[in-house]
């Protein structure tokens, strides 16, 4: 009698477990602002909608190591992963993400357009489903850099008009491109000469000339304390960042979206799930990647959807009752002069040309 | 003759002989220590040094060129990758069938990213290639080689072929050869080109700066474990807060606050500026360089000098100093030639601890340290979480340990690990 | 005394230093308002004049101290404010007390009288130099604790805060810890109740395991005892990152075994495995303490007990633990703090539901300055205070308990 009361009861715990378990599923993300972000758009709808309860990881910056590791060790424990799209590429690669079909696993326009043309180019991997796009750029204390306020990118490497410390990210992609540009290359030049060696040297000698103003940061929110101290005058940063410094702290910062570069944070699911997994996984991402889940976004933070489709929808911000789309990096003034992020490009180059940098910034 | 041990062998009162039963005990006492010791000993060595074994085992293993292109490896077994000829058709056909399988498999990106870390390029070659020559039939025999060419100009390259030749070993040096800023190549091992020799440095860097910090940690830690250990207990423990409060709190917190003393509109600079010391347009620059890591880092490891200190000072008696005074020896003999040498264990420990530990922080030098203030842990970070070059990770981090085990033998020769003494 | 005295200095020379003092003041007092001499002079002449007659005409404490206060409490308050007067007091008491302290040469009453005057001096100045030291240690704490105050978020001393005026500061960071703020979700709750559930039981581990090992070790006839222990060290000196990835192969394998073949749920696997990986962590610690204690432990005491019929666990319990405690303690505080502070393996084996306290701080400063991480840092500072006056409580217990005079 005993022994079966146990029996039976370990039965149902082991069962209401195992019920409970295929009702949890882990997300990943980068955490702050922008997982808020993502709970309100996706999460909290998708929960009421389905009944699915999504626990969040903020674990995205350890993503690809992580991913490895539990690919290797046959234990993968999170159902859908937020990266940039380079770390998606590398995970493609690496044979650590799944490969989707984007015209029949995600939702179409409402007008009927398909999701890869919805996407367009953005679409930079198989395993890639883009969400949004944010852009890294420039942002500059109003009151410290003199009368007249920088215009171009170039400023940045302007140390006679624009005396003071500048931040920039402690990593090659990005500073060498600008580098580059500010010493006479042409846009559509500006990775046939980053190829060659002696192109990656003059980007060099070009940043070696404000590397003693420079400060470098390595986490997204190191610019904008540093601008708010008033530590340095300008620097680049996630334009998120920056609009939550202007707008929601009210530091005297603005943005220069001159040559912003382009780039891109989207969904991936594991390679390896199971397939009753795999399937919930798709569910949820055909769910929040539809034109209006993406829009909604939009409503918590300032990155632009990634679909066409969205653009239109976007609204005002959630709290602060400001209309967003003058904000996304993506608004027509904004985007006078962009730079999408090379993904092929830096896919090969990246370690060769850290290792450069890394030898430079060490001299 | 009779052995004079056997004539007179003592026996217990069981009527063992003595000799017998000191021996047993003895075993016993053995096999009780052991007892004692075995279960942590094989918790740590399962749940610790095998695991970090196995990591460090990535450093040498290269088996995925030929576990992807089996058939490629060995047909280019008899091509000369020191000449400036391509290899023949045969290679070619090999390399197409091992490149369709690995499609199928979807490793023919693996194989791509693991030679992007000897040449850049690999990585995309391997991928846009892949979308051709998946489609190939090869059952008609025609040539392969041209066709192939075309896909790509660089599999028309000799250097190309001779990458793969040269990493197609299962048991490579190349990962510790990039670790010291060489390279294998067909011409054996060469140094890296001088713009992208970094690694040495860094580790030339970590030591010196490791040492700097243990030196000043020694320097500011010396005087205030003598004044805990020769103040009377009530005062001392009280002193002791101080030492203890910052080393219970959170790294990242007094790493920030450091930020926000040093920072050029920081703290310091505002006092100094204040006081007038330092006018407005010249404020100090003390973060973001060497100088911001060795404060900062001394602040952090100091606990771990002057706990070990202290401990050791405690059990100098005062009397062997007074005496020596009264024998006559000036103050600074009497330190020096009487106290000193007695209170050595306790900086030896105190800097071992030190130096070990400043040797492996990444996250103080990353947030404080700007351009000259890294060490090699941040590159073993980087090539863990963002390029997955492991094998160089680990290979790093082998070094990194030599070094440390070098150390600790030394340490254990001339002071002796129980010496150390936490407090 | 008289020994020393023998030679009566005149008043005029005993104020050399508070003379000293006083021009250093007025100097940096006539920096901040543009007049560096006469602030000078005027330091030096003041605190002159007030040395004679304090301690030449009026030679009476209490007495100089009211008399002082009003007249520094006025002048700061005709100066500028009412905080610069409270300055100016505390200022007073501490002037007052330096004069008398010179004049009637306090400075030697606590010292051995045969010191000769620059024995008294190097004293001094050792103090001066270690109190020095204890400020370097202390200041980043002291500058995170207004911080954590900051009406704004960021980690920047506002003008309002330096103005103390009540609107720069503000309990927000403390509420959002708390989980009270409107756009706050309990995170750092939950983080705290993680890193309260994970660090005692990883302590416990490496204590328990640590201890015995320690007393294992410490017998005389220990087969390659240096080997052992360097193994048991090995924690402490693989650089962490390289710990993590290692790792996390290990405790996934067991994560699954766990789950699939024992059948215990996810999450408290999640939890075990942090505590174990945590556990290793802290064993060099405890081993390297308890085994320091060991050294001086005197073994007829065990021998004693054994006599007496005691058998080896009462022996242990009764005899060698409260002796060798303190050790253990400390060695355990240590494993403690090890786990307490950790992020980089954490990170590597936890999953969401295993967030600790130094992960959600990692994510704070990285994601999104925010001084909640500071609010975190004051109310673990207060904590800990009490954990280590605890810690004394205890010592001195112990201390009593080994029958020695609690000095």
């Amino acid at each position: 009698m005993n022994l079966s009361k146990f029996l039976v009861t370990t039965t149902a715990l082991t069962l209401s477990a195992g019920i409970a378990s295929s009702q949890d599923m882990t997300i990943v993300s980068w955490g702050g602002a922008y997982s808020k972000s993502q709970l309100k758009a996706y999460h909290e709808p998708y929960s009421e909608k389905t009944g699915v309860n999504i626990i969040n990881d903020d674990s995205s910056a350890e993503a690809v190591a992580k991913l490895r590791a539990m690919n290797e060790a046959n234990n993968v424990t999170w159902d859908v992963v937020d990266v940039v799209a380079a770390d998606a590429m590398r995970l493609c690669d690496e044979g650590l993400a799944l490969e989707i079909d984007h015209d029949t696993q995600l939702a179409p326009a409402p007008d009927g357009t398909s999701a890869s043309e919805d996407f367009g180019e953005l679409i930079v991997s198989d395993c890639f489903i883009p969400q949004i796009v944010y852009s890294t750029t420039f942002g500059y204390r109003t009151d410290l850099v003199g009368d007249t306020a920088p215009t171009s990118v170039c400023a940045v490497f302007d140390l006679e008009n624009y005396p003071g410390k500048r931040s920039l990210e402690k990593r090659p992609i990005n500073n060498m491109e600008w580098a580059l540009l500010c010493d006479g290359v042409a846009k559509d030049e500006v990775y046939n000469v980053l190829e060659t060696s002696e192109g990656q040297d003059r980007a060099l000698a070009k940043l070696d000339t404000i590397k003693d103003s420079v400060v470098w940061w390595s986490a997204g929110a190191d610019t904008p304390q540093l601008l708010a101290d008033g530590e340095v005058i300008m620097g680049s940063t996630y334009n998120g960042r920056l609009f939550s410094v202007i707008e929601e702290q009210k530091q005297p910062v603005a943005m220069l979206w001159d040559a912003q570069v382009f780039d891109l944070d989207g969904w991936i699911i594991p390679a390896g799930l199971s397939a009753e997994r795999q399937k919930r996984a798709l569910d949820y991402i055909y769910f929040a990647t539809d034109t209006q889940r993406l829009a909604d976004q939009a409503k918590y933070i300032s990155y632009g959807p990634a679909r066409a489709s969205s653009a239109p929808l976007v609204g005002k911000h959630a709290d602060l009752g400001i209309d967003m789309a003058p904000h996304m990096p993506t608004d027509p003034n904004n985007a006078k002069n962009t730079f999408l992020y090379n993904y092929e490009f830096w896919a090969d180059y990246r370690d060769d040309i850290d290792a450069k940098f890394q030898a430079w910034l060490a001299q | 003759m009779l052995d004079y041990s056997e004539k007179y062998s003592m026996e217990v009162a069981d009527g063992t002989p003595l000799k017998k039963s000191l021996a047993r005990s003895l075993r016993k006492e053995k096999l009780r220590a052991l007892a004692l010791i075995a279960p942590l000993l094989i918790f740590v060595l399962v749940t610790f040094v095998l695991p970090i074994g196995t990591m460090l085992t990535r450093s040498i293993d290269n088996s995925i060129v030929e576990e992807i292109l089996p058939r490629t490896v060995l047909a280019l077994e008899d091509w000369n990758e020191k000449g400036d000829e391509l290899p023949n058709e045969m290679v070619f056909r090999s390399f197409v069938e091992d490149f369709q399988d690995a499609i199928a498999d979807k490793n023919h990106t693996k194989i791509g990213s693991r030679l992007n870390y000897e040449v850049s390029g690999m990585s995309s070659l391997f991928r846009k290639s892949a979308r051709k020559v998946k489609k190939w039939d090869l059952t008609d025999n025609a040539p392969i080689k041209q066709k192939l060419i075309e896909v790509n100009k660089a599999w028309g390259d000799v250097e190309t072929w001779a990458v793969i030749k040269t990493h197609s070993v299962a048991l490579t040096n190349g990962y510790f050869l990039n670790a010291v800023d060489m390279q294998r190549t067909p011409f054996g091992a060469q140094a890296q080109p001088e713009n992208k020799q970094v690694l040495v440095k860094l580790f030339i860097r970590t030591l010196k700066m490791s040492l700097i910090i243990t030196g000043m940690c020694i320097l500011l830690g010396y005087p205030v474990a003598w004044l805990l250990a020769n103040l009377s207990n009530r005062t001392s423990n009280l002193l002791l807060i101080l030492v203890l409060l910052p080393f219970w709190t959170s790294l990242l917190v007094r790493t920030s606050a450091w930020k926000v003393m040093l920072q050029n509109q920081g703290v310091i600079n505002d006092l100094l500026v204040w006081i007038g010391l330092i006018t407005e347009g010249s404020r100090l620059e003390i973060i973001n360089n060497q100088f911001g890591t060795i404060v900062a880092m001394t602040h952090i490891l100091l606990p771990f000098m002057i706990l070990p200190m202290y401990s050791v000072m405690k059990t100098i008696p005062p009397s062997y100093l007074r005496a020596a005074k009264s024998l006559g020896a000036t103050n600074w003999t009497a330190f020096w030639r009487v106290y000193f040498p007695q209170s050595v264990p306790g900086i030896g420990a105190g800097s071992i601890l030190v130096f070990i530990l400043a040797i492996g922080y990444y996250i103080t030098p990353e947030i404080v340290g700007g351009t000259d203030g890294i060490f090699i842990s941040n590159r073993i970070a980087y090539h863990i979480s963002s390029s997955l070059n492991w094998g160089l990770a680990s290979a790093l981090g082998a070094i990194l340990l030599g070094v440390v085990l070098l150390l600790y033998w030394v340490y254990d020769k001339i002071v002796g690990i129980d010496n150390v003494k936490l407090g | 005394m008289m020994l020393v005295n023998s030679t009566p200095e005149s008043l005029l020379t005993k104020s050399v230093p508070i003379v000293v003092a006083g021009a250093i003041f007025g100097t940096v007092y006539g920096q901040v308002n543009g007049l560096v001499i006469l602030g000078f002079s005027a330091g030096a002449f003041v605190s002159l004049l007030l040395t004679l007659f304090y301690a030449g005409v009026l030679k009476q404490k209490f007495l100089s101290h009211v008399i002082n206060i009003a007249l520094f409490g006025t002048f700061g308050l005709l100066s500028s404010s009412l905080h610069s007067a409270i300055f100016y007091v505390i200022l007073s008491i501490a002037f007052v007390w330096f004069i008398f302290w010179v004049t009637e040469a306090k400075y030697r009453a606590n010292l051995l009288p045969y010191l000769s005057s620059s024995q008294v001096a190097w004293h001094y100045l050792f103090r001066l130099i270690c109190g020095a030291i204890f400020l370097f240690l202390i200041t980043p704490i002291l500058v995170v604790l207004p911080l954590s105050f900051n009406a704004q978020d960021f980690f920047t001393f506002t003008p309002e805060m330096l103005r103390f005026e009540p609107e720069g500061y503000s309990l927000k960071h403390y509420r959002d810890f708390l989980g009270l703020r409107v756009d706050s979700n309990g995170e750092w709750l939950r983080a705290f109740q993680n890193s309260l559930i994970i660090a005692p039981l990883a302590t416990l581990i490496s204590v328990t395991f640590g201890t015995l090992a320690a007393i294992g070790l410490s017998q005389s006839h220990v087969p390659m005892r240096r080997a052992i222990m360097a193994i048991l060290i090995s924690p402490m000196i693989v650089p962490l990152i390289i710990s993590a990835t290692g790792m996390f192969f290990f405790y996934s394998d067991m994560g699954n075994f766990l789950e699939e073949t024992v059948g215990i749920n996810k999450n408290a696997v999640g939890y075990i495995k942090v505590v174990l990986a945590h556990a290793v962590l802290g064993i060099p610690f405890v081993i390297i303490t308890v085994t320091a204690t060991l050294v001086g432990f005197d073994r007829s005491l065990t021998r004693a007990s054994a006599n007496l019929g005691a058998n080896s666990i009462t022996t242990f319990f009764r005899v060698q633990m409260p002796l060798i405690l303190p050790g253990v303690i400390s060695g355990g505080l240590f494993a403690f703090i090890t786990s307490f502070d950790e992020v980089v393996v954490v990170m590597f084996i936890g999953s969401a539901g295993q967030k600790t306290l130094p992960w959600q701080m990692f994510l704070g400063l990285r994601e999104q300055i925010s001084p909640t991480i500071l609010a975190v840092a004051t109310i673990l500072v207060v904590l800990s205070i009490a954990l280590l006056s605890t810690v004394e409580l205890l010592r001195r217990r112990s201390e009593r308990l080994r029958g020695m005079s609690p000095s």
